[in-house]
């Protein structure tokens, strides 16, 4: 088996000097693909990405991005060698208007972003109506697309979501998958942690159950909504 | 004849003052709300950062004075005012790194920062003495009028004199110039832009890659330099005495709050209707209401609902109203 | 050092400090018994500010700066309650106008104000909202302003107009001074309770401003309301708890005595005096610190800084945060306004003028930082150290500058600017103390257990 674009192998830590929470746990993603990581509560998911991230103290395993290590690299050196992030609070700037918040994703870059923005406003076509309204006054489901758009400015090269849809009613939940199966379609790797674990296992190329900070089951979206040991545990029959 | 009276008479104690005092308060809050939204504390020490500031720039124009420098009609210190906010965003560059960072890295909470700041203050304050001493410095040069008292009654003919200071108008200009000039640059600049980003969202601003060692030095600048015009501006309006400035910082952060602290425009707002309530209620009316109303109706009071003494009592209570009907203050600032 | 022994190891150290202040004129000691026990009464007084600031910072983690206030205030209580009635102050009669002149109508004024404000409040919480609420609150404020006015300021002018060289104000009760030390903690008590019913449950900075801002506005009171303790003009000759010198000095059997220690009549009296000041400062410091420990180690302190520690949790588990923190906002500020009575008591003096902020509420700060906050024993090992170096800075200042400038002629520029420079030394030392002990013993000397 090649190597994954973005892999976090054996991942065991966790936050600070506190307790471990990851135990040998592994995620990967590859060009093309939605990669999920589903759980019950407190299983690590998102604890899992940030980990990724490099967030928390990965104490041993790896990570590695395109075949080369990260594991010791902070979060902003991460955001420069091509990771994009959208946290799941607080991951918009709510006084500056739609179109600063893109501005201030593209901070690092130091060529012309006004390509990319087009690119962003063309997926999510909402965003150019509010360009010039403050990103806080907009609704949820469109906060989550200021954020989706602000970790794209920067051309990232694998985009991790965490619980993007959390808080949003059902149908902006559908929507908001349908504009990350477009992300996916332009070719970006999209590794994301989600709470409603049957819709998000339907979008997904890769699927991982985590339990207790293990990887409980992995496989296909599909192979995992079969899964009865899956379904019994945690998706409710 | 007696409604224009009145009218002057307004402007002269009241309109014109307010103005003048607001537009001092509102750059003193404006430097309050940006270390706030910032920083993320309630700096003690801004009082005596305008000490501080007003107090360079003052010796700098007594040099320049004695050099026979002069800026025509203008007052020597508006050419020494780069040189005191030079001095001013050295002094808190350097109080940064010695003092605050330390605490910032910890990621200390603010009310430790805010105590902290009381020691900074004591030391500004004990500078500031030790340089220039206690008493009060007169460091005002140039045409003092635009408009004189005398020449405006001639050319009226009113009984009411309108007597326009040079300081009055200058305070006016200087303000307007230095708040277009912040927003401009918070607004259009991609460093003001990153400024306001970490004001917003800190975390989210770090993981877009603003570097916030530079977010933190552009706003210690900023401040030397609104902190020192506010100085500087009061203390040619009126005159300076560090207990004064000391004093300024209730008012000061009485605007900021009720403007809503972190808010820039805020601040501004906050800063005029501090001033606009301070002179009013502290206004004898005897004089306007006398020519408005009918003379069996003079009053023989002097028609004043406070007394100067208590203008802070003035900016207090508005806080307080603010505070329990509005925590946020009129612009919703960062937090209740 | 074993935690055990650092305690009283520096409170040794301190009371040495004191010792060698009154014996040695040795470097920068005075080796005046007089001055020695003259910051040493200053030093208990601090002492006391110091707990009840420790018990607001400390146990509750509220940030007080307003402790110049409550000060003054105990200060207007020795006034209100020590002084002889002024005559025909409170008069018997009713005016023209049907009603009680003097203090009564003062009186009468304050309460008409004090109704209007409740009015007010009650509008605002009692009619449905809208904009009739508003208007009516506003109508019964402006309303309410102006009727007191008219009444205020009527008595007002009848009480100014007595004798205004020597009195012209509303006099007090003629009751032993030392009723208005806990009268003066009442006063500070009530100004608490307004100033936390609107300022606590926001911001902690934002209690800090507001209580910044009362203390101002009760200096400008007591500077402005002549009719109250006679504003700038100051009132002088406040009576005394203890003996008066030259009453000494006539007495043969203290001469008698002070001969026998060796001593002239005049020190030994002063002597007296301060010792006296001494005994009854220390008695009560005594008192609030047996108080504040025992508060601190019961049940209830327990859960005070159970809920500094962890607002939120306190919360949950059905603590009302904001009505605790009222109370030990309350009992702290009365502490800091018995004190304030003390003070004035024993100058003798209230002058609103010499109330600096810097000196009453922020060097109380840097006391109760430096001994270490949450810790009572620390508190007043700050108190007695710190108000110590604040009068050992200036002697400290010229000690410096002769060296610095050792070998110079005098009249050199330098020379002369560093003496007069030294004066300034005090708010400067302060600060650098201030963010020494936060930046390397941010818990202070005396750390809280």
């Amino acid at each position: 088996m090649t190597e994954p674009y973005l892999i976090g192998d054996a991942m065991t830590g966790g936050y600070g000097k506190g307790p471990d929470i990851l135990h040998g746990c592994t995620i990967a993603v590859n060009p093309g693909e939605i990669a999920v990581i589903v759980g019950p509560n407190g299983a690590g998911k998102s604890t899992a990405m940030k980990a990724i991230f490099g967030m928390l103290n990965v104490r041993s395993g790896s990570v590695r991005l395109a075949g080369q290590d990260i594991t010791h690299m902070s979060p902003q050196d991460r955001v420069i060698h091509g990771m994009g992030f959208v946290p799941q609070v607080r991951n918009i700037f709510p006084s500056m208007t739609v179109e600063e918040n893109l501005e201030m994703g593209a901070f690092i870059r130091k060529d012309e972003i006004k390509s990319t923005m087009e690119q962003v406003y063309h997926l999510f076509p909402i965003l150019k109506d509010k360009r010039r309204q403050a990103a806080g006054e907009l609704s949820g489901g469109q906060r989550q697309q200021v954020a989706v758009g602000r970790a794209l400015m920067t051309k990232p090269k694998v985009l991790m979501l965490d619980e993007p849809t959390a808080g949003v009613s059902p149908i902006v939940m559908d929507e908001l998958f349908d504009r990350i199966i477009e992300v996916s379609r332009t070719g970006i790797p999209i590794l994301m942690v989600e709470q409603n674990a049957k819709q998000a296992l339907e979008i997904a190329d890769r699927g991982y159950v985590l339990v207790q900070g293990r990887n409980g089951h992995t496989g296909t979206g599909k192979e995992l909504l079969a899964d009865p040991d899956v379904r019994r545990s945690f998706l409710g029959g | 004849m007696d409604f224009l009276n009145a009218i002057v008479a307004l402007a002269n104690y009241v309109l014109i003052p307010a103005t003048a005092y607001g537009a001092q308060l509102a750059l003193g809050a404006l430097g309050v709300t940006l270390i706030y939204g910032i920083l993320r504390f309630s700096n003690f020490a801004h009082g005596d950062t305008m000490a501080f500031g007003t107090m360079v720039t003052i010796l700098f124009t007594w040099w320049f004075q004695s050099m026979g420098l002069h800026f025509g009609p203008l007052p020597t210190a508006l050419l020494a005012l780069p040189f005191g906010i030079a001095v001013t965003a050295v002094l808190l560059l350097g109080t940064d790194r010695l003092v605050f960072r330390f605490y910032r890295k910890k990621k200390s909470d603010p009310v430790i920062l805010t105590i902290v700041s009381l020691g900074v203050m004591f030391i500004y304050n004990g500078l500031v003495r030790f340089v220039i001493g206690v008493g009060d410095q007169q460091f005002l040069d140039g045409e003092r009028f635009v408009i004189s008292a005398r020449g405006f009654k001639d050319a009226t003919g009113l009984d009411e004199a309108l007597a326009l200071k040079t300081t009055q108008v200058l305070t006016v200009v200087v303000a307007v110039l230095v708040v277009g000039a912040l927003f401009w640059f918070l607004n259009r600049t991609r460093t003001g832009k990153s400024m306001r980003a970490f004001s917003d969202n800190e975390d989210l601003a770090l993981l877009s890659g603003i570097n916030p060692d530079k977010v933190v030095a552009v706003t210690w600048i900023i401040v030397a330099g609104l902190v020192t015009v506010a100085g500087v501006l009061y203390g040619l309006d009126k005159s300076f005495k560090p207990f004064t400035y000391f004093q300024l910082l209730l008012p000061i952060f009485a605007a900021a709050i009720v403007g809503g602290l972190g808010n820039p425009l805020g601040a501004i707002a906050g800063g005029f209707v501090i001033a606009f309530s301070e002179v009013t209620i502290t206004y004898a009316w005897k004089k306007v209401v006398t020519y408005i109303l009918p003379d069996s109706l003079a009053p023989d009071g002097l028609v004043q609902l406070l007394t100067t003494d208590y203008k802070f009592a003035v900016s207090f209570v508005i806080l307080i109203i603010v505070l329990l009907f509005r925590p946020t203050g009129i612009f919703k600032g960062q937090s209740a | 050092m074993k935690t055990s022994m650092r305690t009283p190891l520096l409170f040794v150290a301190v009371a040495a400090l004191f010792i060698l202040e009154g014996s040695t004129n040795w470097w920068i000691f005075s080796g005046s018994w007089t001055a020695a026990l003259g910051i040493l009464n200053m030093a208990l007084l601090s002492a006391i500010m110091a707990l009840g600031v420790n018990m607001q910072w400390g146990y509750a983690g509220l940030f007080n700066t307003g402790i110049m206030g409550f000060a003054a205030l105990g200060g207007l209580a020795t006034v209100l309650v020590g002084t002889q009635p002024t005559a025909g102050a409170f008069p018997w009669e009713l005016g023209a106008d049907g009603l009680p002149q003097g203090g009564w109508r003062i009186l009468m004024g304050l309460a008409f104000g004090a109704l209007t404000i409740a009015a007010a409040i009650f509008a605002q919480r009692r009619l449905p909202k809208g904009r009739m609420r508003g208007l009516s609150t506003l109508a019964i404020i402006v309303v309410g302003f102006f009727v007191y006015r008219w009444i205020f300021d009527g008595g007002v002018e009848l009480v100014e107009k007595i004798n205004p060289a020597t009195s012209g104000n509303i006099g007090g009760l003629g009751l032993p001074i030392i009723v208005s030390w806990p009268v003066g903690g009442l006063f500070a008590a009530a100004a608490a309770w307004v100033i936390g019913k609107t300022a606590l449950g926001l911001r902690s900075d934002y209690l800090a401003i507001a209580t910044l801002g009362i203390a101002e506005i009760i200096i400008a009171v007591l500077k402005n309301e002549d009719w109250l303790a006679r504003g700038v003009k100051n009132i002088i000759g406040l009576p005394r708890p203890v003996a008066y010198e030259v009453n000494l000095q006539a007495d043969p059997a203290f001469v008698e005595r002070a001969a026998n220690w060796g001593l002239d009549p005049a020190t030994a009296s002063t002597i007296w005096v301060k010792l006296s000041y001494s005994v009854l400062f220390a008695a009560v410091l005594i008192v609030v610190m047996v108080g504040a420990q025992l508060a601190l180690n019961s049940p209830w302190g327990r859960m005070m800084r159970a809920i500094r520690d962890n607002e939120t949790a306190a919360e949950a588990m059905g603590k009302n945060v904001t009505r605790r923190h009222l109370h030990i906002f309350i009992i702290g500020s009365a502490v800091c306004g018995i004190a304030g009575a003390m003070a004035t008591t024993m100058d003798g003096v209230l002058n609103p003028g010499a109330y600096q902020p810097l000196r009453y509420t922020f060097l109380i700060w840097v006391m109760v930082i430096v001994g270490g906050s949450g810790n009572n024993w620390g508190a007043v090992l700050g108190g007695f150290l710190i108000w110590w170096l604040w009068n050992a800075v200036e002697p400290l200042g010229i000690w410096l500058s002769n060296i610095l400038t050792v070998g110079l002629p005098d009249g050199n520029w330098f020379k002369t600017s560093m003496q007069d420079a030294a004066a300034h030394f005090r708010l400067f030392t302060m600060g650098i103390i201030l963010l020494v002990v936060l930046r390397f013993s941010p818990r202070g000397l005396i750390p809280e257990k």
